[in-house]
């Protein structure tokens, strides 16, 4: 048993600081508070475990024991179950909502990390079993960079070219460039506009970024982590300031209408180029044309 | 079939215009559209857009 001992909490320590180097709140504001955090380092901290006493049960033959392993990271699959259901219940009381497609992505990355520490846990107790302490070392350190390489996924930036651009009114029209982006009837409405509005356009870098950004809940997530992270000029009883993203038809160009309390534009491009690609608006269209093609040809 | 916008409120100075379906609300001049669909929109949490001069449209989304 002391033979396992070292390796296994070698990797269970590498396991959580893969966790915790995953968990990085930023202005997406999520997990903030440290209750989440603690319930995130503590599921952290039983993958770990798991992932770490794997390698002694294949090296033993313990074919029992990995089966029972499966069973236990079945458990893990209920981690996005719990994100969707509190970031579900939270959305309703926020001022522009992150949407159902940007919840579904994070729940999704929260229940992915954990597979990775799993992983990270158990290639470096094999290390420790197989060859050495420092082996084991390299191993989680390795694991630990792969694990950021596989969690940062491609960014608005990488899929198109966002340049600011200026609002304008057409009697009570509200243009973003050539873009009509809705009505407002009162003056006063639209005096704070004026004040207070910025426009950008997003211009997609080929037919993926396109789909990709046609996908309204990729817009919804562009708009809230805007408002999260520049604050916005809007209160509840507010509908007519609300922050709205549009396609131009004719060119495919995504309008982007924002009312930021901080009125960097420098900024505000910053963000607006972090915000992520999410999983289910992403798709290779590129490709299924290419085996469409090919298809054809045969 | 949701429907999940509708018009709450119709704010005019053209009375021959407009005819039943939401509250309609008869002002003097455009200055007392504004105001009132100003105020109609805080109260309703509503959206006032504007169709023409003088015809404005109180609308919940």
């Amino acid at each position: 048993m002391d033979r396992m001992l070292y390796p296994v909490l070698f990797g269970i320590l590498f396991g959580v600081i893969s966790r915790v180097y995953m968990m990085r709140t930023d202005y997406r504001q999520y997990p903030s508070y440290l209750h989440g955090k603690t319930i995130h380092i503590a599921l952290g901290f039983i993958a770990s475990c798991l992932g770490s006493v794997i390698a002694p049960a294949i090296i033993d033959q313990d074919y029992t024991a990995v089966t029972f392993f499966t069973l236990a990271a079945s458990q893990f699959r209920d981690v996005r179950n719990m994100e969707r259901n509190t970031l579900s219940e939270l959305d309703s009381f926020e001022i522009v909502p992150r949407g159902k497609t940007y919840i579904e992505g994070i729940a999704l990355v929260f229940e992915g990390r954990n597979y990775l520490v799993i992983v990270t846990s158990f290639l470096t107790t094999l290390a420790y079993l197989k060859f050495n302490v420092w082996v084991a070392l390299a191993a989680g350190i390795a694991c630990i960079v792969l694990s950021s390489f596989l969690m940062s996924g491609r960014k608005i930036r990488d899929i198109a070219d966002i340049r600011p651009i200026d609002l304008r009114f057409d009697d009570a029209g509200l243009y973003v460039g050539n873009v009509y982006m809705m009505n407002v009837g009162v003056n006063a409405r639209q005096e704070d506009i004026e004040r207070w509005g910025k426009g950008f356009i997003l211009k997609p870098k080929n037919l993926n970024a396109s789909v990709c950004l046609t996908n309204l809940g990729q817009r919804q997530a562009i708009l809230h982590d805007c408002s999260s992270a520049l604050g916005i000029y809007k209160d509840s009883g507010n509908p007519a300031l609300t922050p709205l993203a549009k396609r131009d038809l004719e060119t495919g160009e995504i309008a982007i209408f924002i009312l930021p309390r901080e009125q960097d534009t420098e900024r505000a491009l910053q963000v607006i180029g972090n915000v992520p690609t999410l999983e289910s608006a992403y798709r290779d269209s590129k490709k299924r044309l290419q085996i469409l093609r090919w298809k054809k040809g045969n | 079939m949701d429907i999940n916008k509708f018009i709450i409120a119709i704010v005019t100075t053209k009375k021959e215009k407009v005819s039943g379906g939401a509250s309609v609300f008869h002002c003097n001049d455009d200055n007392e559209v504004q105001q009132v669909a100003g105020l109609l929109e805080a109260i309703l949490d509503g959206v006032a857009h504007k169709l023409y001069e003088g015809m404005y449209i109180i609308v919940k989304h």
